[in-house]
């Protein structure tokens, strides 16, 4: 099918594309289009009005210093994965990012516009919320940063309003003596994941000072669960360590809610959940044992 | 409705020739090479970005022309499948490398195949067998079966080196 009918704005400034959102009831912005255009063409959404941000000077920007990685609302999925600064302060944004959709689909898809479009099944939402980052948005009552914990309300539903444009995200650095891991089971590669599952471990003397691990595509937000409480104390590479860490992932289960649909039942989305959990985290761990071991200096990780 | 649309200015270059146009908002890029300038060659399958079939390169990067506006594309450059044969019209090396490898059947995923492997070859000369795959994973085929397309990929490779 083709998109109905709609006005269009290609706007040059932050300021002008507020002003046409504010002036509309119903526009939306249109960043790389991988996720509005299909919406579009299959009409599950028919706004009157399109703002095109793509023309907008400066909002492309990638940029990694020692507080995170920071990244302009054009920025591609493509420039991001290929930043090897952004991927040296924070890993993870990498590690997921390899698992969105296809290269083609990165070329033109935002990482600002996934996170806002917020999918359960998409990887990046979950890693803001995992590394408790935040997103910059500008509307007519100004600038505001909404902290990851908060934009994530409901299935395809941030907490932006309306009239706002996202203009910058904010992923904070891999502090030192931590581990990452990410790991997900599509159908096919490049697909949306039946589930995905990452994990921060940090450590301390080889054991766990603290663990949180994120689920997507098994609730319809992202969930991630603090499992500090749990494995603080504790080395994953022992016997006794994976049995404390099956009890940890069995708890964080407990706020899950895995939801059946055309691919997958609950009892397989629960099932794949556990098994990614239990090994993601463990990879973690080790991760953050080598990262202790190779660069045990405090500092920043960049 | 449509009679009272309003339509927009746009100049894309398409394999090397400027075209002004005046369109509606939401006409695709698919829609406009195949509809608006004739260049049939950009198939259209899903029209959802899953296929792959209506792949060309926009500045020189594989995307998916259905799922970009048209007029979203003032000035810029596309190339389709029909500006991947040389000036003499003879077939470039990823055609010949494909018709070489038995890379296509009924050929409706071809064009797709082609850009992407014409643009992958650009940042990977010498594929390995894993970059090969990789470079045309987000393609579909439904008859041929991927081994002659990767075939085909490391033959256009050998051609392009031989032709430089
Ligand atoms: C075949 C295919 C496979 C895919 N696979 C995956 C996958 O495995 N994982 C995954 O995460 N994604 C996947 N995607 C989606 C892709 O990552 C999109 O790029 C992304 O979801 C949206 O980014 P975009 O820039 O294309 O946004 P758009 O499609 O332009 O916009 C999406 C939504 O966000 C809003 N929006 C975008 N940017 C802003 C902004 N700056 N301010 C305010 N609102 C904004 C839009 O108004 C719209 O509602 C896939 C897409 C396709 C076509
Ligand atoms: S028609 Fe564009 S990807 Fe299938
Ligand atoms: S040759 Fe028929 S779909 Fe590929």
């Amino acid at each position: 099918m083709k998109p109905a009918p709609f006005n269009y704005v290609r706007a040059d400034s932050i300021e002008q594309a507020v002003e046409a959102l504010a002036g509309s009831s119903d526009g939306k912005v249109l960043a790389g289009g991988q996720s509005l255009i299909p919406l579009l063409s299959m009409r599950l959404a028919g706004p009157s009005l399109l703002v095109d941000i793509n023309g907008i000077a400066g909002l492309d920007e990638v940029r990694a210093d020692s507080d995170g990685v920071h990244l302009g609302a054009l920025a591609r999925h493509a420039d991001v994965l290929a930043n090897t600064a952004a991927r040296e302060v924070q890993p993870l944004v990498a590690a997921a990012l390899s698992h969105v959709g296809h290269a083609t689909i990165r070329n033109r898809g935002t990482t600002v516009g996934s996170l806002v479009h917020a999918d359960a099944s998409a990887e990046m939402p979950l890693i803001l919320l995992l590394l408790a980052g935040s997103l910059d948005v500008v509307g007519p009552r100004g600038r505001r940063t909404i902290p990851a914990e908060s934009l994530y309300i409901g299935p395809l539903e941030s907490s932006l309003e309306h009239d706002e444009v996202a203009v910058e995200a904010f992923f904070p650095a891999l502090p030192p003596m931590t581990g990452i891991a990410f790991e997900e089971v599509a159908r096919r590669q490049g697909d949306y994941a039946l589930c995905g599952v990452g994990a921060v471990v940090e450590v301390d003397g080889g054991h766990v000072r603290s663990a949180r691990a994120g689920f997507m595509s098994v609730h319809d937000v992202p969930v991630v669960a603090e499992l500090t409480e749990h494995l603080a104390g504790m080395s994953l590479s022992t016997q006794e360590g994976r049995v404390v860490l099956e009890a940890a992932v069995e708890h964080a289960m407990g706020a899950l809610d895995p939801a059946a649909d055309v691919h997958a039942s609950e009892a397989y989305r629960a099932h794949l959940a556990r098994v990614l959990a239990k090994r993601v985290v463990a990879a973690a761990f080790s991760d953050a044992t080598h990262r202790a071991a190779t660069r045990p200096a405090v500092g920043s990780e960049a | 409705m449509t009679s009272t649309e309003t339509r927009h200015d746009v100049l894309l270059t398409v394999n090397g020739v400027p075209h002004r146009l005046n369109l509606p908002a939401r006409r695709l890029l698919s829609d406009c090479l195949r509809h608006d300038l004739k260049l049939t060659g950009t198939h259209v399958g899903c029209e959802h970005g899953v296929c792959g079939a209506c792949t060309v390169l926009i500045d020189g990067k594989p995307t998916r022309s259905c799922l970009v506006l048209a007029v979203a594309l003032d000035g810029q450059e596309i190339t389709t499948v029909e500006g991947l044969t040389n000036p003499d019209g003879s077939l470039g090396c990823v055609q010949q490398a494909l018709l070489e490898c038995h890379g296509l059947q009924c050929g409706f995923c071809t064009p797709g195949f082609m850009t992407t492997i014409e643009a992958g070859l650009k940042q990977q000369p010498a594929p390995t067998d894993d970059e090969a795959r990789e470079m045309v994973a987000g393609n579909l085929c439904r008859c041929t079966g991927y081994q002659n397309i990767v075939g085909a990929v490391h033959r256009a490779a050998e051609l392009k080196r031989d032709s430089r």
